[in-house]
């Protein structure tokens, strides 16, 4: 294994001025010559819709691409709790670098400082920013913005919108993009889809996408390619994700040059509805911001919990001294608050001991009473109320949990059927999100000359684990406020390039291949479904790659992916024609590369000899169980150079480098 | 459980379709609608023939791409959530269900149950944004206080998902529910106080040119939607239209 040295470009100076002093060094390019400049955007979730829409208004010629039919549809939308920013209108000790110090802590040291130091400086920003856009945030009754708290942190700095702050948000960057779609600064492709970066020279020139309704291949050329795909989580067939979500943009670029960074750090986030059977196509997340109000706990005795299990016994009928609120007992300082990793950890554990709840055993309480009758007395007396009965305080401490959390409590009902009012909510562990990502430079630059990947799609602000409703806050820093400084530094040297033709032998070669590839899905005719594979890669990936991983199991997933791999392509059924809508082969060609990075994520964790946020290693763990990790052999980026086959990848580091904070055991206790 | 489908299928825009019976067996309460679907599509794959396809996304209520007509209601029998969020629950055993696209002159069908709501995106383009640069240094966010009545109204507004439903729901194929409310978040809010004129006047023009019909009050749409917005945004789109009209 050949090892490289990755350049960051992180610039010179003390930390609170490299941003600062590296957007007044960078090149401008002028308004008249940003006329003349194209650039493709991938995806038009927050961090896509965001950049299209800035760049756009600086004077760009932005093309815009997603799968869905609208760009309103990327599955930012469906982000719940909020977003941070250090404004500290709450007076509660906020400030940039407690924000910036909290994301690198829950990351677990395995971020780079200056894009987290420069992520909290500009969150301020998009609050100010949405607010104008009219993104109605919640607010107190004297008119001024409320805010909430989320895991690993011990101030208010959330904003939020109900449980719909990302719907809130992603509809303020789709509007903000409409403006210049009417305009004509922005052309729209909807129901379309990347299937591959074009190179001319070494640099990003374009893509070659495939019109989903029509089937047709069209050749998309631009001076620069933004890559806002987001995530990879569907690699386990489960998770929060939307069904659509993949990781074919990112992919293709790695496979054309671009490194791909920390695979292996994923997201499992502790409060999802559990799985009910076999028939499950998607997991639904409830809001981390429900862990304000709600307790976690399971029975103390294993016979209640079984009890339990076989139906024989009701959570409302244990008494408070027979449940083990085991957040609150083994991290006292934080509680129910801790971050995602160590919550969806802990949570498995009790499980694992055998005091799961429901009837597959994977699920632990979430209860609302005692917050129930906490808000119910407080209403009473603000409402006058002398002395009130028990029954008229629960029904005003449901009124204020249904305001807060109205929508969440909804969905759950809907889903597992019973009132989540009345009896604890059962939740467990499920993917969410994918830290991991294309590689990027200080200005998200890939390793490809002139691709760039914004918010979820690379890898450098969240290290090992990512905070809860910080991702909304990366998306948009990302798109409104970081690329669009930093690429016109890139694209001040094309002022004179012109258009870029699309009639090139760079674009035949890609566009060949990509037909070729079309070709072999649909001609194998095989004998099993693409969801077939889909969830035989997805029981892989949760068995052998989720929540705690060991040396042993990650080399045989490494082999059962390499021969699942080798089945699909040998058996996979494509039904219908290539030239029409065709669902299943839009499914075939993302779960095919799917079956590449799930090798590559579990050769990752393979590497990884520790454990750091959301990747934990059986062999590496304290007596009391929390992650070990290793800085001395492991503080470094993991970037994979593709080589044909994951297994044969070749691995890069970036060594990161902690001049501002001292690196410490991360303690919740 | 047991039950009878009857499904559209239509190969592409230009074809005609037709309902096409399906049975389907040892179906589960706790599936959603959409697993349904989906064990429905693997037999089919199983059997050689083409999967019915389908809009979905999320699964989980919010990103508005689902838009099935079943049983003749939009998103189903059940009254606040999207097709996705519909279980099988919701059904007896031995049911049939009726599954077809929104029938809209503004929503020409795709394939199968997939229409073509880009004359949503169009409404929307044509204003319902605020203009303000996104690159550039706008007020503190909180030197403009809002009432929360105001804000919270705001809000109910903006939670429209822009599925079609109210479209779909309605005798005349009327888009006013869902324009409404894009004219309602801004017109209840100072910021977008100052282009209200505009939008309004704008929004509703594309309305009628993508061939939505008409508002007779009928109110089918606020019963289906999955969001509960209210109509009373048509009340206010309306006041807003008749004042800008003055003013114009």
């Amino acid at each position: 294994m050949i090892m490289g040295i990755l350049d960051s470009k992180v610039p010179k100076g003390p930390l609170a001025d490299k941003w600062t002093k590296h957007k007044n060094e960078i090149d401008l390019v002028n308004p008249a010559n940003k006329r003349n400049i194209d650039v493709i955007v991938v995806g038009t979730g927050l961090a896509g819709g965001s950049a299209a829409a800035t760049l756009s208004e600086l004077g760009y010629n932005v093309k815009t691409f997603c799968y869905q039919d609208s760009p309103r549809r990327a599955h930012s939308i469906a982000a719940q709790g909020g977003v941070n920013a250090a404004k500290n209108y709450q007076g509660d000790g906020d400030s940039v670098y407690r924000l910036f110090y909290d994301t690198v802590k829950g990351g677990d040291y395995r971020s780079r400082e200056a894009n987290v130091h420069r992520l909290a400086e500009v969150s301020t920003n998009i609050i100010d920013q949405c607010v104008a856009q009219g993104v109605p945030f919640a607010r107190e009754y004297g008119g001024l913005l409320d805010n909430r708290s989320f895991g690993g942190v011990l101030v208010s700095r959330t904003f939020y919108a109900k449980g719909q702050t990302g719907q809130q948000l992603l509809l303020g960057a789709y509007a903000a993009m409409n403006r210049q779609i009417q305009r004509g600064k922005i052309k729209s492709y909807t129901r379309h889809e990347m299937l591959d970066i074009v190179l001319v020279d070494g640099k990003a020139r374009g893509i070659i996408a495939r019109d989903l309704v029509s089937g047709e291949i069209e050749r998309h050329s631009g001076h620069a390619v933004v890559l806002a795909t987001g995530g990879y989580g569907n690699l386990f067939f489960l998770s929060t994700y939307c069904m659509g979500a993949n990781v074919m943009a990112a992919w293709k670029a790695h496979k054309r040059g671009a490194y791909f960074a920390n695979p292996c750090f994923t997201q499992i986030h502790p409060t999802c509805i559990p799985v009910s059977g076999d028939h499950q196509s998607k997991l639904t997340l409830m809001s981390e911001s429900l862990r304000n109000d709600g307790r976690i706990w399971v029975p103390k005795n294993l016979e209640d919990a079984k009890a339990i299990r076989e139906g024989k016994l009701k959570p409302t009928e244990i008494a408070e001294e027979e449940r083990d609120y085991y957040l609150e007992r083994r991290y006292p300082a934080f509680g129910n608050l801790v971050p995602r990793d160590v919550a969806s950890r802990a949570a498995k554990e009790r499980c694992d001991a055998g005091y799961g709840v429901n009837k597959t055993g994977e699920a632990v309480y979430l209860d609302f009473d005692a917050a129930i009758m906490r808000y119910g007395r407080e209403k009473a007396l603000t409402s006058g109320m002398k002395n009130p009965d028990d029954a008229t305080v629960r029904k005003l401490g449901e009124e204020v949990v249904e305001a807060k959390y109205g929508n969440l409590f909804q969905m759950y009902e809907k889903i597992v059927d019973q009132n989540p009012y009345k009896t604890p909510m059962m939740i467990y562990p499920a993917v969410h999100y994918t830290m991991g990502g294309l590689w990027v430079d200080y200005n998200l630059m890939t390793t490809i000359p002139g691709c760039y990947a914004a918010g979820e799609a690379n890898f450098s602000d969240h290290g090992a684990n990512r905070l809860g409703a910080s991702a909304l806050m990366q998306g948009l820093a990302d798109g409104y406020f970081v690329l669009p400084y930093t690429i016109g530094d890139y694209l001040s040297k094309d002022i004179r390039t012109g258009k870029i033709p699309t009639e090139s032998p760079e674009f035949d070669e890609a566009e060949k291949h990509v037909r070729e590839r079309i070709d072999k899905l649909m001609s194998t005719k095989g004998t099993h479904s693409v969801d077939y594979y889909h969830k035989k890669l997805g029981k892989i990936m949760w068995n052998k790659c989720g929540m705690a991983r060991n040396a042993k199991e990650l080399q045989e997933a490494m082999d059962e992916i390499a021969e699942l791999r080798k089945d699909f392509w040998e058996n996979v059924k494509v039904p219908g024609t290539p030239d029409s809508k065709n669902q299943e082969l839009e499914k075939a060609g993302r779960v095919a590369d799917f079956l590449e990075l799930g090798e590559l994520f579990a050769k990752d964790a393979l590497d990884r000899n520790e454990s750091c946020g959301g990747h934990f290693r059986e062999e590496y763990q304290t007596p009391e169980g929390e992650a070990l990790r290793d800085d001395e052999n492991y503080q470094y980026v993991a970037a994979w150079e593709y080589q044909g086959d994951p297994s044969k990848a070749i691995l890069h580091k970036e060594d990161l480098v902690y001049e501002n904070i001292e690196v410490k055991t991360r303690s919740y206790k | 459980m047991k039950i009878y489908l009857k499904i559209w299928r239509q190969k592409n825009p230009s074809t005609k379709g037709a309902m096409v019976a399906y049975t389907l067996d040892g179906i589960e309460a706790d599936m959603s609608f959409l697993e349904m679907l989906d064990v429905l599509n693997e037999e089919l794959i199983s059997k050689n023939e083409e999967p019915v396809e389908f809009d979905h996304d999320c699964r989980e209520g919010i990103c508005g791409t689902c838009s099935l007509m079943i049983n003749g209601r939009p998103h189903g029998p059940d009254t606040m959530i999207t097709a996705c969020q519909l279980h099988m629950r919701s059904f007896n055993d031995g049911d049939t269900i009726a599954i077809e696209p929104w029938r809209a002159k503004a929503f020409p069908v795709i394939k199968d149950l997939i229409v073509d709501r880009s004359s949503f995106d169009r409404i929307q383009q044509a204003g319902g944004y605020i203009s303000v640069n996104t690159s550039g240094r706008p007020v503190d966010a909180n030197a403009i206080p809002i009432e929360k009545e105001a804000a919270d109204a705001s809000f109910n507004a903006a939670t429209c998902i822009g599925c079609g439903a109210c479209v779909a729901a309605c005798k005349n194929a009327s888009a006013m529910l869902f324009t409404s409310a894009k004219v309602s978040q801004f017109a209840l809010l100072p910021q977008g106080r100052v282009e209200a004129t505009e939008r309004v006047m704008n929004m509703v023009r594309q309305m009628d040119l993508e061939g939505f019909g008409n508002c007779t009050n009928t109110g089918a749409c606020e019963v289906e939607c999955p969001k509960g917005i209210s109509l009373e945004n048509i009340a206010r789109m309306n006041r807003e239209y008749l004042s800008a009209s003055v003013k114009g």
